[in-house]
């Protein structure tokens, strides 16, 4: 039986790092870097194949592409943490000259396998890496993280036939289904209906899991790895600014204003040693 | 009269000559395989021929990701779909990401001619000129068009290649050399400079200079070729040589060839009289080229118009 705890621990420093890394700042995208702590826990921790921070850019690496680029301060606590790059760079998020933008960047920060931050392109990129996996005859997964808001583009439903008609069996988006986005309840803004047959329509194979849970994560990771010529979609339903009860579940958690006192009073004073 | 080759033609040769010699080269359509030509390609070239169908924005994407895994991808479609449609993707995922993604833009203009407004890009390069290190290329005849794509296959970059596809007459010979960043002098005259930009406008321009010069005009036509990086120092060396300098573009003047030319000779050949053969902020419209061509005064005899008006 796997032991959890550990990944568990994991997934607690990285929220705790990600939110002292926007709260440092004052003001960031907290919402949705907090409710894909534990997909990313389980990514960098054995779903990935092949990573090593001291090669980054190792040709047989399993790659991510997260589509949500708006997401990077969760990712950054991740690769710090995993020693991509010193933890003293979590001070200098969105600061000129800075190696951590708000949105990932691929030309600026170690262990980012692509630049995103217009909605919806993330998955076609993912797609041709996915390609061009097969096509080089790679063994190489790709995996994509999308938001649930980010679904009203409609690149992503081309990107979804084109996937299903070249049987990209090495591709596994994940939705974080926060039910959020930033003017509201997505259901209200436009809606997405019913998530799960949309994709299964598209002739993905689908699952779904509890977003913050380690195990059902990994179960439905388990589940993903057949090669049966389908793209496969995890609809990971999470919380918008999971941790964090000011914001928690709330639509304007995500770009907000955070505060280092009430970070502090959220870990009673113990400051992470990367802040001094 | 031999019978004239399709610059499409040309780009498909060149393509396959690519492909034989390395095998990270794919191409990409959206469903216009047949008007491009790269439909006879997609036998020869199987999984390496990527019909995304029509859905551009998701081809750049796909031509991006591909790019991360080594692959050199060509991703061709109208010029108004290349240039309106995608920009955001092939700006963000392609060049903001520093890819190599080659996008490939046909029937610029008014080559566009039946498909009429619509498809009618007037506007694409200076769309695209405003993408930071973005190569910019349109070619003039079959051996441009194969030396053009050859160079953007050989620069580590994203570059776009505006294509007319329709036929034109040869203007260099097979052996011609073409680098990106570099432009051709057609003829040499001392009264004034034109540069031309693609097949339609170069083979006007040559017609104009001969025009000029029964007139006792002498002008030196430039063959443009690159529209970003111009070729600065021979565009300076013919301005100060002529003294006068008249642009011509299937495209819009506004944020085209005449612009980015004007923008350089204003730093450095302060003074230099300068007109534009191009489209003056309008749409498109359905019509024959030749029809196009007259409604939209860019004919030889409207370049001889603008020398002898800036020559006065």
């Amino acid at each position: 039986m796997k032991d959890y705890s550990e990944l568990e621990r994991f997934a607690a420093l990285t929220r705790k790092n990600c939110l002292y890394c926007i709260a440092n700042l004052g003001v960031g995208h907290l919402g949705g870097s907090m409710s894909i702590v534990e997909i990313l826990t389980t990514l960098f921790n054995g779903e990935m194949r092949n990573l090593d921070p001291k090669d980054p850019k190792r040709d047989d690496r399993d790659l991510l592409v997260i589509s949500k680029g708006h997401s990077g301060p969760a990712l950054y606590s991740v690769l710090a943490e995993k020693g991509y790059f010193p933890m003293q760079w979590l001070k200098t998020l969105n600061k000129g000259g800075t190696l951590l933008p708000s949105h990932c960047d691929r030309n600026r920060t170690p262990g980012i396998d692509m630049s995103t931050g217009s909605l919806g392109q993330g998955i076609s990129v993912a797609c041709g890496m996915a390609y061009g996996a097969k096509l080089g005859y790679k063994d190489q997964r790709v995996y994509c993280i999308i938001g649930d808001g980010e679904t009203e583009e409609g690149q992503n439903w081309e990107a979804a036939m084109f996937a299903s008609a070249n049987r990209l069996d090495n591709l596994i988006v994940m939705t974080d289904y926060n039910k959020l986005q930033l003017d509201g309840q997505v259901a209200e803004v436009v809606g997405l209906k019913d998530l799960e047959e949309k994709w299964q329509a598209f002739g993905w194979e689908v699952f779904r899991c509890d977003g913050h849970d380690l195990k059902d994560l990994d179960r439905a990771f388990s589940r993903c790895h057949e090669k049966n010529g389908k793209p496969k979609m995890i609809i990971c339903d999470t919380v918008k600014a999971k941790g964090f009860p000011r914001l928690e579940n709330k639509a304007e958690s995500h770009n907000a204003k955070v505060t280092l006192q009430e970070v502090r009073e959220l870990y009673h004073g113990e400051d992470p040693q990367w802040l001094n | 009269m031999a019978e004239l080759k399709e610059l499409r033609t040309a780009y498909c040769e060149a393509i396959m000559e690519l492909c034989e010699k390395d095998p990270n080269v794919v191409i990409l359509d959206a469903d216009l395989m047949r008007s491009v030509g790269t439909l006879s390609l997609k036998d020869k070239l199987g999984k390496r021929a990527i019909d995304c169908g029509i859905a551009e924005a998701n081809m750049v994407g796909i031509a991006s990701g591909l790019s991360t895994q080594g692959f050199v991808p060509f991703a061709s479609t109208f010029s108004c779909f290349a240039a309106r449609r995608t920009f955001d993707q092939f700006f963000i995922s392609a060049n903001y990401a520093k890819l190599n993604v080659k996008l490939v833009g046909t029937d610029p203009g008014v080559m566009a001619a039946f498909n009429g407004g619509t498809h009618m890009a007037f506007e694409d390069i200076g769309i695209m000129r405003m993408v930071p290190d973005l190569v910019i290329a349109e070619p003039s005849d079959c051996a441009s068009v194969k030396g053009i794509v050859r160079a953007m296959y050989e620069h580590k970059g994203s570059c776009y290649l505006r294509l007319q596809r329709q036929a034109a007459t040869d203007i260099y010979g097979e052996a011609e050399h073409f680098m990106l960043g570099r432009s051709k002098i057609l003829c040499s005259g001392g009264d004034v400079t034109i540069i031309a930009l693609g097949a339609l406008m170069v083979h006007n321009a040559i017609a104009a200079a001969e025009k000029l010069k029964k007139e006792g005009i002498q002008a030196t036509v430039i063959d443009a070729l690159s529209v970003k990086p111009l070729d600065r120092d021979l565009i300076v060396s013919c301005a100060e040589r002529t003294g006068a300098v008249v642009t011509c573009e299937n495209h819009q003047i506004d944020g085209g060839l005449g612009i980015a030319v004007t923008k350089l000779l204003s730093q450095e050949c302060p003074g230099c009289r300068i007109g534009y053969i191009g489209i003056d902020d309008r749409f498109g419209q359905v019509g024959t080229v030749d029809y196009l061509v007259g409604e939209y005064n860019l004919r030889a005899e409207d370049i001889c118009a603008k020398v002898k008006s800036i020559l006065k």
